[in-house]
């Protein structure tokens, strides 16, 4: 295989690289992450840059300490990615460095040192995100309630400044949980769930995402479309988004059933935190993902229920992360054991046999 | 008329408006032409000429042997200037045994001998024998020889004869062409192999690129209700003999089996018209249509070419090239071969000649893998192309072969589509090939080591057989000496 001249077919390509596909998915995250930054002010637009640059300049790093060549892959695009999927599931109004440390362990720990793209066993920015939960429990849950750029109680270009850079969250007031960290909170308290919801959860503006949220996560109709753009240009495909947002729903449903009380509804699951992100941009991650269409269900499903269950019963309000990278190390397996049928054979891997060989056999 | 759905497949630009509305030219008589021994699957034609010898046109230069062969003719009449070695059509570019006849520029035709009748009078197995006789091979490219396939009724009970004009190679526009401008004489082909297998029903499948082609066709069956044309939806690999199949009957083919497993033979459609002129006017295979085109070309053109004709003369003929091409390939390019040189002349198998342009080809570094899943679903046998590359990479053929590796058909489809530019196929080629080779080193050693055990059994077998020669002729002295010593007594 050393040879230069390929002996073999096709000496056609189709239209597509790994940069286009990449571009193709920023382009569909971009209506979401604009409005994070139009809701949450120069802040959010701060923190995003920072993020997206650092991942970048860590991927160029990367490369070179490889000694691979550092433009064709840079090119790809994959690293910005991977910083603009981080910065959406950040606070909006968090640190510089948390944005910075985020990038670091995405690309560095999570990407590179498994290989580079392609070789990642686990969602980069998903790694990064569940590192900095565990270790900035703090700054990684105080959301702000939505300041819209260039209104009159939003932060101007300096004083953002001053909050990404400077001495970091200005003032208590603006503060606020998100609608499942909250929930968390007040049923731990015995609260119950119709009082809990009623301050925080409106379906319209959680559909719309006018809300306390990640950067790029509240807004379930920007990334709905987005996502329906991807499956429109074929970078995604169906199977993971629908699979986890009906396991999800349908347990969600269930447990309201039997506890209306304690258990949010679906419509609560399905528009807070990061279900609708997850589903079209996160857990359908090429790379992290199985390949086959069967894989890709039950991949879906396993995802839909790990977040009901972390959600319901574990200690974290939000279970997006954790229940992804848990999928995730499932990857290999599900693609070991569940491969698409082969042409002219059964699902067991045996040649097809006709009716009416059969009988001719006996 | 029902049709069924087949998995995966792509849609490249087709690219046949290049050549589509090119009515077929004939290719003036080249001034030397190089015929191998060998442009079928099997074992190579036995040459019954030698240097010097003068021939006729349609006589024969090589007779096949074994069971599974085909005998080559003299396209023109002229002498034979050799039997030797020359490159092959073949990526390889390794050299075959060859005949170079220099045509004369009478073309005088050899007095037949096969007295053309009524091919529907004969029967199916003198059919197969003239069709055998006249050289003829499957035509899409595969080479196969056509009269094994028309014999196949002796062993499978057949239903359906299916016409193989799906033509879903990109560039390609012969079959496209033979349909348009020889559709009485391609259906009588038809008809008469239908006739050899003793089928009933016959499906004429071609693609919705097509519809000059399709509807010529659909005319002249209307002659003749046992014929029906199927519109196929256009999508690469449609031609693949198994999805083509599939696509009209809804059933696999088993795997490792052939289309005949269920009732089905397929033909392609210049074969058809190779059979209706090999029994109708008793003319063995002398020349083919071949689409010579690509954005390098100047002028592309459909051309009726003489077999053995070299691809340099094709080319000139066509306004030489435009720009150096980045690529030059026999077939389509999906899975068509690089050519070497333009000194290779024309085969039996040969549809396409394409000059590409870089621009055409699109190809790009290849960058790693990042799961995207596009080959899977890209896939028409439902194989996991990624896994199968990087089984194959890792030197693990195996764990290839778990994948699907010998299901693969190498349509490229996989490789078309990916965004990495992976050359998969390459991958797969590589591993098909180093498979090979291990079998037959395996076998061999598995041979040496039966012979070497049969020998030392041999050896062990003389020495008992010495050692109770031995014993006997001691018992019979030890005999010999008692009787003495009893006789003195």
């Amino acid at each position: 295989m050393t040879g230069t001249i390929l002996v073999s077919g096709p000496h056609a390509h189709g239209a597509i690289s790994v940069s286009r596909t990449m571009a193709l998915v920023m382009l569909a995250l971009l209506p979401a992450t604009l409005f994070g930054v139009c809701i949450y002010g120069w802040p959010a637009l701060n923190l995003f840059l920072v993020t997206v640059g650092s991942a970048i300049i860590a991927e160029a790093g990367c490369l070179k300490l490889a000694g691979k060549p550092v433009s064709p892959y840079l090119k790809d695009g994959s690293a910005a990615l991977t910083g603009w999927l981080l910065a959406m599931t950040l606070p909006p109004w968090a640190p510089w460095w948390i944005g910075v440390t985020g990038s670091l362990i995405a690309i560095v720990i999570a990407k590179q040192v498994f290989g580079g793209i392609g070789q990642n066993l686990f969602n980069p920015a998903m790694v990064a995100r569940v590192a900095l939960l565990i270790t900035f429990p703090l700054e990684m849950t105080t959301f702000v309630i939505p300041k819209p750029l260039l209104s009159s109680d939003a932060p101007g270009f300096l004083q953002g400044l001053a909050i990404s850079f400077g001495s970091g969250f200005p003032v208590d007031a603006v503060s606020s949980a998100s609608t499942l960290g909250h929930v968390k909170t007040e049923i731990g308290r015995h609260v119950p769930l119709d009082t809990a919801l009623a301050p925080v959860f409106d379906k319209l503006t959680s559909f719309l995402g006018y809300m306390p949220g990640s950067l790029g996560e509240t807004s379930a109709l920007l990334i709905v479309l987005g996502g329906a753009y991807l499956l429109f240009r074929r970078i995604i495909t169906w199977h993971i988004p629908v699979a986890m947002i009906v396991s999800l729903l349908g347990l969600a449903t269930l447990f309201h059933w039997i506890g209306p009380e304690t258990y949010p509804g679906p419509l609560v699951h399905l528009l807070s935190g990061a279900t609708v992100l997850g589903a079209f941009f996160i857990a359908t991650d090429l790379v992290t993902s199985p390949v086959t269409p069967r894989g890709q269900l039950l991949f879906g499903a396993g995802c839909g229920a790990l977040v009901f269950v972390i959600r319901s019963w574990a200690g974290y309000p939000e279970g997006m992360a954790f229940a992804i990278m848990l999928m995730n190390a499932l990857t290999p397996l599900i693609d070991h054991y569940l491969r698409p049928r082969v042409y002219g054979r059964d699902r067991k891997g045996e040649p097809l046999v006709y009716e009416q060989e059969r009988e001719s056999a006996q | 008329m029902k049709l069924f759905k087949i998995s995966g497949g792509v849609h490249p630009d087709d690219c046949k408006a290049l050549t589509a509305k090119s009515a077929i030219e004939t290719l003036p008589l080249p001034a030397l032409l190089h015929i191998p021994l060998q442009q079928h699957i099997g074992s190579p034609a036995a040459p019954v000429v030698r240097r010097g010898d003068q021939v006729l046109k349609g006589q024969l230069l090589a007779h096949s042997q074994g069971m599974i062969s085909a005998p080559v003719h003299a396209p023109t009449s002229g002498r034979v200037m050799g039997v030797g070695n020359y490159p092959a059509h073949h990526a390889s570019g390794l050299s075959v045994r060859t005949i170079t006849l220099k045509p004369d520029g009478k073309d005088t035709w050899v007095s037949s001998e096969a007295i053309p009748c009524d091919p529907f009078k004969l029967d199916p197995e003198e059919i197969a024998t003239r069709v055998a006789a006249a050289g003829i091979v499957g035509m899409g490219g595969a080479t196969f020889p056509s009269a094994v396939k028309l014999n196949l009724r002796t062993r499978y009970t057949l239903k359906t004869l299916v016409i193989n004009g799906a033509e879903c190679e990109p560039y390609l526009t012969c079959d496209d062409r033979l349909m348009q401008e020889h559709t009485a004489e391609v259906i009588d082909g038809i008809r008469i192999m239908a006739h050899a297998l003793g089928v009933e029903k016959i499906i004429i499948g071609i693609e919705n690129n097509k519809p000059d082609a399709q509807l010529a066709m659909e005319t002249e069956a209307l002659n003749y209700p046992e014929v029906s044309i199927a519109r196929l939806p256009t999508r690469y690999p449609m031609g693949s003999e198994k999805h083509l199949v599939q696509t009209l009957t809804g059933l696999e083919t088993p795997a490792r089996g052939l289309t005949a497993d269920i009732g089905v033979v397929v033909h392609n459609v210049a074969t058809a018209l190779a059979v209706h002129d090999a029994l109708r006017h008793g003319r063995p295979l002398l020349s083919r249509v071949v689409t010579v085109s690509g954005g390098a070309v100047r002028e592309p053109k459909n051309l009726r070419v003489l077999i053995g004709t070299p691809v340099d003369d094709l080319l000139s003929y066509c306004g030489g090239f435009t720009s150096t091409p980045a690529r030059l390939i026999s077939g389509g390019p999906m899975m068509g071969q690089i050519l070497p040189s333009t000194r290779v002349p024309v085969v039996k198998g040969s549809n396409g000649v394409l000059a590409l342009t870089g621009k055409e080809m699109a190809s790009d570094t290849p960058m790693p893998c990042i799961r995207c899943a596009s080959c899977v679903r890209a896939c028409p046998c439902g194989l996991v192309p990624l896994e199968m590359a990087n089984f194959a990479r890792a030197g693990d053929l195996e764990g290839s072969v778990g994948f699907g590796l010998m299901d693969c058909i190498a349509c490229g489809s996989c490789a078309y589509v990916c965004p990495s530019n992976i050359p998969l196929v390459q991958y797969f080629n590589y591993a098909k090939g180093e498979l090979t080779a291990r079998q037959r080193t395996e076998h061999k050693q598995l041979e040496t080591k039966r012979l070497a055990e049969l020998r030392s059994d041999r050896i062990e077998k003389q020495k008992q057989a010495k050692r109770e020669a031995l014993a006997k002729r001691k018992q019979a002295a030890k005999a010999q000496q008692q009787e003495a010593a009893e006789a003195e007594a």
